[in-house]
């Protein structure tokens, strides 16, 4: 599910700045609008793949998205952290190199230093602080924007200290999850 | 068994003693007496010892079994924990193992990539990272609970370290990283190899800036270069270990009989350097099958044994003739 095939997921530069990116985003964010668009998604099992092979195609293209289904981006300057070789949500890890290359593929630049770089240009470094909650891997395949707009990725990250907002942490916090 | 919250690691940092810690690289094989022998000759002179876990993606007796092996011989372990190897289940599990045997301190660590180790063809679990292990495990610590949400009781109750290298790119960045470990819940932090004490100064000064000493201990890892070889090693194979132009110089400008000599002197001053930073909770050895230089680098630095065999006879209050700040 995760990893297929005989490569290792692997940092990709993001080909949309990371300003253009902002910009967009201001016209994604969840409205009425999408919200209807989310809902009619999911109740045709045909519209919502044909949907989500777009999503993937696009980002795929732009950011290396391998589609986690709960999507860091906004919080990263665009670079996914799902192309980190370890897949870290809260990098970088300690073994970049003194180029600012990939531990795994040294040829290739870390995610996260593109990430740095990405938000230090638009002055927010700030988003790379927030801690990211574990994933939930039952997200995979599907589509990040339906989650988005339905507003189910608004705990993907806390500027606490997570304990104030436990239940962020916890896997109940998605549909099927185990309850307290 | 000594109780965790009498810990010696714990009662440094506390207490604001110069803490010291070591590792002991468990053994490939079913060999007790790899961790024992090592133990013995550590005991007197570190608060714990890290008890690594399958180091350098290098299969090895597990550090859950080597953090015991390390009590019995008196040795307080550190039992580290990589996110590489295990779901977090199996880290859960892992971790409400290490209290119930009363292992005082646990340390996350996402880990090397397989591609490093003796499987490269390994799957690679990485369910979490090492910022969401630390995160995990004082939920479970200080609020009792699963990431399911379901009740741990009782809580463990062990100190919960995590590591940070100030060397790698993005510079910038490596404090803040940092903080978010500490924002998660670490309370001790142990660095990688300083070699660039210019590089470790001005990330401390961030440190300090951001008030983070204050709220986690910061170990700085230290270490003897033996070999010129030794020292190619380290800049080639080894993830993240950054070794400046002039120490390089340095331990090439000498006949290769003195290269140890001038590798532990080189360490020794380091670590001078270091018991002057106030802000410096401790130092970190890390003498790879070199065990045995560890009391003598740490003589010679000025750090003194403690007089003690058991660490849970001795934590605590009578441990401040250890100062020596």
């Amino acid at each position: 599910m995760v990893l297929r095939g005989a490569a290792w997921p692997r940092p990709t530069r993001p080909s949309w700045s990371a300003r253009s990116m902002y910009r967009l985003h201001r016209l994604l964010r969840p409205n009425p609008a999408n919200l209807v668009l989310a809902r009619l998604l999911e109740r045709h099992p045909r519209l919502n793949r044909w949907f989500t092979e777009a999503e993937k195609q696009v980002k795929g293209a732009a950011f290396g998205c391998r589609m986690c289904g709960q999507c860091a981006l906004p919080a990263t300057g665009y670079a996914c952290p799902m192309t980190c070789p370890k897949q870290l949500r809260n990098g970088p890890c300690g073994g970049v190199s003194a180029t600012g290359g990939c531990e795994v593929y040294p040829d290739t630049q870390c995610v996260w230093v593109t990430a740095y770089e990405r938000t230090e240009t638009e002055g927010r470094v700030s988003d790379l602080t927030l801690l990211q909650r574990p994933i939930d891997h039952r997200e995979w395949g599907k589509s990040s924007w339906i989650n988005y707009w339905q507003g189910r990725d608004e705990g993907l990250w806390t500027e606490d200290d997570g304990l104030t907002r436990t239940h962020l942490v916890l896997t109940d916090l998605r549909a099927g999850g185990p309850q307290e | 068994m000594s109780s965790p919250e009498q810990g010696r690691l714990r009662a440094a940092l506390r207490s604001g003693r110069f803490a010291v810690t070591a590792e002991i690289g468990p053994p490939r094989g079913a060999d007790a007496q790899a961790i024992v022998g090592k133990a013995d000759l550590l005991r007197d002179w570190v608060d714990a010892a890290n008890i690594t876990d399958n180091q350098g993606s290098h299969t090895r007796l597990a550090s859950w079994a080597g953090s015991i092996l390390a009590m019995r011989s008196g040795v307080e372990p550190v039992m580290q924990l990589t996110t590489r190897d295990r779901n977090r289940i199996a880290l859960q599990s892992d971790l409400i193992s290490a209290g119930a045997v009363g292992v005082p301190n646990v340390l996350m660590l996402s880990g090397d990539h397989p591609t490093f180790g003796d499987h490269p063809d390994a799957m690679p679990v990485f369910d979490l990272d090492s910022v969401q292990l630390i995160w995990t495990a004082r939920l479970m610590r200080d609020q009792g609970r699963l990431l399911s949400g379901k009740p741990v009781r009782p809580a463990p109750q062990w100190l919960i370290g995590a590591v940070e290298n100030p060397f790698a790119p993005p510079l910038r960045f490596r404090a803040q990283r940092m903080g978010k470990k500490v924002a998660a819940g670490a309370e001790f932090i142990q660095t990688q190899f300083v070699f660039d004490l210019e590089i470790f100064s001005r990330w401390m000064g961030e440190v300090t800036d951001l008030g983070l000493e204050k709220r986690c201990g910061v170990i700085a890892g230290v270490g003897p270069i033996r070999t010129v070889r030794a020292m190619e090693f380290m800049q080639s194979k080894v993830p993240g270990i950054h070794i400046p132009d002039q120490v390089v110089r340095r331990l090439r400008g000498v006949t290769s009989d003195q290269v140890a000599a001038e590798g532990m002197a080189l360490c020794v001053e380091t670590i001078e350097a270091l018991r002057e930073m106030t802000a410096v909770a401790g130092v970190h050895v890390m003498a790879f099958g070199q065990e045995h230089v560890v009391p003598e680098l740490l003589e010679r630095a000025g750090v003194p044994p403690h007089t003690a065999t058991a660490p849970s006879a001795t934590a605590g209050s009578n441990r401040k003739d250890h100062d020596a700040r």
